[in-house]
């Protein structure tokens, strides 16, 4: 099939940046959406023009590096799916396809469509961990029981790819999700309760500081989520996070 | 050829590891404060490695590619991670491990490192528990473990099908704990481009920041290699687009040895190519083979009709099929070790049996399991005379609640139910159990430099059995590394601050910096990744799943060729100081295209088969593979300016607790 | 708990409390509203009692006042502050392919009931206050001297067509806002053991309901007088 693309263009996160229009031919419905890229690159780069910058890796969905805006949507018009795994099929001969960059004031604009999302990283560095030196001496991994369904959900929580779908498809470029899955996967885990009220607090500070926005419960991130996190993560942060200022 | 020592202490196998630990030598952790180590890759091994550094109070660098370290590519392993526990009292122990884990290995790995690896396995998970990392758990609240390839127990432990994910995020929060206390600086969307030497000693790094080209001088007291293995010498693989040998070919050029390149696994069930765009294979779980059987049509008008989209796969009688697996491996069927699997299927297609339109397909059938379960099921239902729609019914339900998510992801990619029509697998390239060759301490051949991970060779021989990659990365990096480092970082107590403005930094620098500068000037005709395909072509043909001595000759020659071409034609546009994909990309392809030379010559060398390593001229009558006592030791390739002339050394191979077997399949 | 209301969190909880205060408030508005509907003399003397007892006046009345000023004001604070968490827009956002019209425009149906409510307190908050506190007259009595007033100046507001339609058309925007409103101001609190399709549900029929009573009350009169 043949599309016309476009696609936004910013050289470096100073630049003004604008939309660029280009034509691709001959894309095959089982391409992956990152391979028509590939294919658009690879002819630029044999017209002497600068390829087109993407963030990707794994290829496969899992590690979150991958993260354009497609058509309006995060990752494109499927569901479940990053944008790696995102089919040409889904596409039609002669259409016209937007691709934009990841967009919020904490995820700036490196280059193209690469953006920074260190601001994830630095909500993490504020707590998301439990305090466990290495050293072979913990207790046994089956001296605490934990109920399935706790270890379950908690895992349904921690499914997290950290790809800031969540953020790109808030109107308010909410980080909520993505701050309320790893804080509930922590509240879940008996592990995770000793430091529940500081882990909640000073994640959802530092989340405030990076210059995310509020929540107002769309439930976009939900639905555009590759994972499918729950809102109801959400919900819990919520709820641990006025449990933890009322428990001081 | 000289003969390498491997440090291995003396002693009992079982009492080694812990009365080596009981006489090296410590840093108190006041000079801890004062010593400094980087660490090159974030990813299982790197990551655990540089958090527990980190908290025994190193001040550590970090190096990854990557944005985050949380995106290393440990984080796609699906299956689990074993660990010689026994919570299922199904007889399970540390030599048990040890000894799968060297068998499965076709007698090519360290005794005295696997058995330490196998110790320290159970450790792990405690240290995992800890952590958070929501492994699955059984009604009563306890761990719950499955079975996987090769062994007779259930020792692996999971996280749905992401335990790779979910161990990383483990590992990168512990790293996330020492980087708010200050005691890591990582530097992410950073890649090493050069080791620096001070005295014969690693003591820094030349790295590149990806987004402002900006070369950097970092220095320490130590360097860890933690990058992974190097699949994508075959262009297409399972790893990930960033996954490269860079950091383990750059410190293997400043001395530090090569160890077993031509090891390579082929995993059997992938999603096999579409098209020359293709970019990466997807892995299917090496669980479908449970409940899958694997064949191609019989006659090749079949074939052909298929191809040409006359006939479908269910439209042929079972007459009509050739379940080659079954017919030739009758004991164990469509179960046998994933090198065999491999190689079956490869000589199907290579007949001219492959069933899409790239000739390179099996099929791998859901129909007999379905059938069979829905009979179960009818029978436990007590369903009379059930509907064959029925049974289809009962029996899907099955196989979904086993397989739901790979058949979903495998819908998503080919776009074809196969719940209704048999999935189509080919091999791809999925781990590299050779790397650069270490000792005991896990230290290379250059003093200071450390290997740690899938970048290293020691643990898997020739191939490696499922679900141990995890276990490895996690043993070398929180549990091996950070004893054995401080045996030679105690005598750097006094050293101080290494310096970075010192003619060997210099030097370093430079090196990187014409490179760069070259590739950019160059202003030739071709992009990297045709010169990166070409290479892979010819890995795949000539040093894929077997190998003969013919093909590694004209292999040799082709990639020499093809170097040089590279080194002529490459066009790589852009400028050196921004953030430039491509640039990163030739670089990586340039070692690539060095590496493989050795490659081919390693496999040319090993004139026997083992694991992962097949030689046509070495087999048995029926096919199988042929290990020669001779070739029992471990090829270490030393650095002489071209592959070509790289220098053999042997680390002879001693199995003092284990019996070394033929492994047959029959 | 110092900073907790500063925080994007806290700041959603003080949304949801004065939320619920303002559903409650508008529950107990319709129900005493629709009295009129079925008996003028019931709805005087619920009126009467409403606009007389010191409670309702001197304690509810100031935390509604409160109420609707900090909802509105927050609302505003949060709308600016998540307006500025992304500085380029979209050239191309499917917004309909993941959320509801009404949750991604809560500020402009947010507007109109503020419009509504500006034009609501001058037909019947100021004239109250004016009677009661101005000019003294507690009685609730009709100038005559005959009965209550109540009732005779709830109809009396209706009669002109154009306001009567600035009152549906507010109570359309009204039932936009709740559609979304109601079932997300349980999730900001946390409360999500009867979320999603009960609580969704429920929150969808309060906000038809609700408003729709207001507009045949409204309606009603206008045709019956």
């Amino acid at each position: 099939m043949n599309l016309t693309l476009k696609i936004w263009r910013q050289s470096d996160a100073n630049d003004k940046g604008k939309m660029v229009d280009y034509k691709v031919t001959e894309i095959s419905e089982h391409m992956s959406f990152l391979e028509m890229m590939d294919v658009l690159n690879e002819q630029l780069i044999n017209k002497g023009e600068e390829p087109v910058a993407f963030d990707h890796d794994c290829r496969e969905g899992i590690c979150g590096m991958c993260s354009m805006f497609i058509n309006g949507e995060a990752h494109g018009p499927d569901r479940g799916v990053t944008t790696c795994q995102l089919h040409m099929r889904m596409f039609k001969d002669g259409d016209t396809i937007t691709i934009e960059p990841f967009r919020a004031k904490a995820f700036p604009v490196i280059k193209d469509l690469v953006v920074d999302r260190s601001s994830f990283d630095r909500i993490q560095q504020a707590g998301g961990y439990i305090s466990v030196n290495t050293s072979g001496n913990t207790q046994d991994a089956n001296g605490t029981l934990i109920s399935k369904h706790a270890a379950d959900e908690a895992m349904d929580a921690a499914t997290c790819i950290g790809c800031g779908a969540c953020v790109a498809s808030c109107k308010n470029a909410s980080a909520m999700l993505f701050v309320g899955a790893k804080v509930s996967q922590y509240a879940l885990l008996p592990q995770g309760q000793i430091e529940a009220v500081d882990r909640v607090k000073n994640m959802v500070a530092q989340m405030d500081l990076e210059g995310f926005g509020n929540c107002t419960n769309t439930g976009a991130c939900e639905i555009e989520c590759p994972k499918g996190i729950s809102l109801e993560n959400i919900a819990r942060m919520n709820r641990e996070y006025l449990s933890a200022n009322v428990k001081g | 050829m000289s003969v390498l020592d491997s440090k291995v202490p003396k002693g009992p196998l079982k009492t080694k590891w812990t009365d080596y630990k009981n006489h090296i030598d410590l840093v108190n952790p006041a000079n801890k404060r004062n010593i400094d180590v980087i660490v090159v890759g974030t990813g299982l091994a790197g990551g655990s490695a540089a958090a527990t550094l980190a908290e025994l109070g190193y001040n550590v660098k970090t190096f990854c590619y990557q944005d985050s370290p949380r995106r290393a590519h440990s984080i796609a392993a699906q299956g689990g991670i074993n660990a010689a526990k026994n919570y299922q009292g199904d007889g399970d122990s540390i030599y048990r491990l040890f000894y799968d884990t060297v068998k499965g290995g076709d007698y090519r790995s360290r005794e005295a490192n696997v058995y330490r690896l196998a110790e320290v396995s159970g450790n792990i998970i405690d240290q995992c528990v800890a952590q958070g990392v929501p492994f699955a758990r059984d009604y009563g609240g306890l761990l719950d473990n499955r079975s996987f390839g090769g062994v007779l127990v259930s020792r692996t432990f999971y996280a749905k099908g992401q335990t790779g994910q979910q161990l990383l995020l483990g590992a990168y929060s512990a790293m996330n704990r020492q980087i708010a206390r200050g005691k890591i600086t990582p530097f992410n969307r950073h890649e090493m481009l050069d080791v620096v030497k001070v005295n014969g000693k690693a003591r820094g790094i030349i790295a590149r920041n990806l987004v402002t080209g900006e070369i950097e001088r970092h220095s320490a007291h130590a360097v860890v290699i933690a990058s992974g293995g190097y699949g994508n010498v075959y262009f297409l693989s399972t790893n990930a687009m960033g996954s490269n040998v860079t950091a383990s070919w750059k410190i293997h050029k400043k001395g530090a040895f090569f160890a077993n390149p031509c090891y390579t696994q082929i995993h059997p069930t992938c999603i096999p190519r579409s098209g020359d765009y293709q970019s990466k294979l997807t892995l299917m779980s090496e669980s479908l083979r449970n409940d899958g059987r694997i064949w191609v049509p019989k006659n090749m008008e079949d074939v052909m009709a298929i191809r040409e989209g006359k006939k479908k796969p269910t439209d042929l009688s079972e007459d009509e099929r050739d379940y080659y697996l079954e017919r030739r491996y009758p004991a164990f069927g469509n179960l046998v070790p994933r090198d065999v699997a491999s190689r079956a299927a490869k000589e199907r297609c290579d007949a001219g049996y492959g069933v899409n339109a790239t000739g390179e397909a099996v099929y791998l059938d859901f129909a007999s399991s379905i059938q069979r379960y829905g009979i179960e099921q009818a029978k436990i239902h007590n369903i009379e005379n059930a509907s064959k729609e029925k049974i289809y019914e009962l029996g899907a339900a099955i196989v979904k609640a086993k397989y739901g998510n790979l058949f979903q992801m495998y819908e998503k990619i080919v776009d074809q139910d196969p719940y209704k029509t048999p999935m189509m697998i080919y091999p791809a390239v999925h781990y590299t159990m050779g790397g650069v060759w270490v000792d005991y301490n896990l230290m290379t051949t250059i003093p200071g430099c450390y290997a740690i991970g899938e970048a290293n060779f020691s643990d898997h021989g020739a191939n490696r059995l499922g679900a141990s990659a995890l276990m490895q990365g996690l043993a070398d990096g929180y549990f091996v590394l950070p004893y054995t480092i401080g045996d030679y970082l105690s005598h750097d107590i006094r050293t101080g601050k290494i310096p970075t403005d010192t003619p060997e930094f210099d030097a370093a620098e430079k090196e990187v910096t014409d490179r760069i500068e070259f590739f950019i000037n160059n202003k030739g005709e071709h992009s990297v990744d045709y010169y990166h395909k070409k290479l892979g072509k010819i890995m795949w043909d000539k040093c894929g799943m077997s190998r003969n001595a013919e093909g590694l000759k004209t292999a040799i020659d082709e990639i020499s060729a093809l170097r040089k071409d590279f080194w002529k034609n490459v066009n790589v546009p852009g400028t050196t100081t921004e953030y430039n994909e491509q640039l990163a990309k030739a670089g990586r392809v340039a070692d690539f295209l060095e590496l493989g030379e050795l490659f081919a010559k390693d496999a040319l060398v090993r004139e026997e088969s083992a694991g992962g390593h097949f030689r046509e001229e070495h087999q048995t009558k029926d096919g199988e593979a042929k290990r020669l006592k001779e070739f029992q030791f471990v090829s270490a390739w030393e650095y002489k300016g071209e592959p070509k002339d790289a220098v053999l050394h042997k680390e002879e191979l001693v199995y003092e607790n284990i019996e070394v077997k033929e492994r047959s399949y029959k | 708990m110092s900073g907790f209301f500063k925080s994007s969190i806290g700041r959603k909880y003080a949304m949801a409390l004065s939320a619920f205060f303002l559903m409650f408030f508008l529950l107990q508005h319709f129900a005493i509203n629709i009295l009129s509907v079925f008996s003028p003399n019931a709805f005087n003397e619920a009126s009467h009692f409403m606009g007389t007892f010191w409670a309702v006046q001197y304690l509810l009345q100031p935390v509604l006042i409160f109420g609707v000023i900090y909802h509105f004001v927050m609302g505003f604070i949060l709308e600016i502050k998540n307006r500025n968490a992304r500085a380029v827009n979209y050239a191309k956002n499917n917004g309909s392919a993941n959320s509801s019209w009404m949750s991604r425009n809560m500020i402009y149906s947010g507007l109109a009931i503020l419009a509504f409510l500006v034009l609501h307190f001058i037909d019947f908050w100021l004239p109250e206050i004016n009677t009661k506190y101005i000019q003294g007259d507690m009685s609730g009595l009709l100038g005559d001297g005959e009965g209550f007033r109540y009732y005779e100046e709830l109809t009396h507001k209706f009669v002109n067509p154009i306001r009567v339609a600035a009152y549906v058309l507010a109570f359309v925007f009204l039932s936009l806002h709740l559609m979304h409103g109601f079932s997300s101001a349980f999730q900001s609190a946390g409360v999500t053991s009867m979320r999603k399709k009960k609580l969704q549900t429920f929150g969808k029929v309060y906000g038809i309901i609700i408003p729709l009573g207001f507009i045949f009350i409204a309606l009603f009169h206008h045709f019956n007088h």
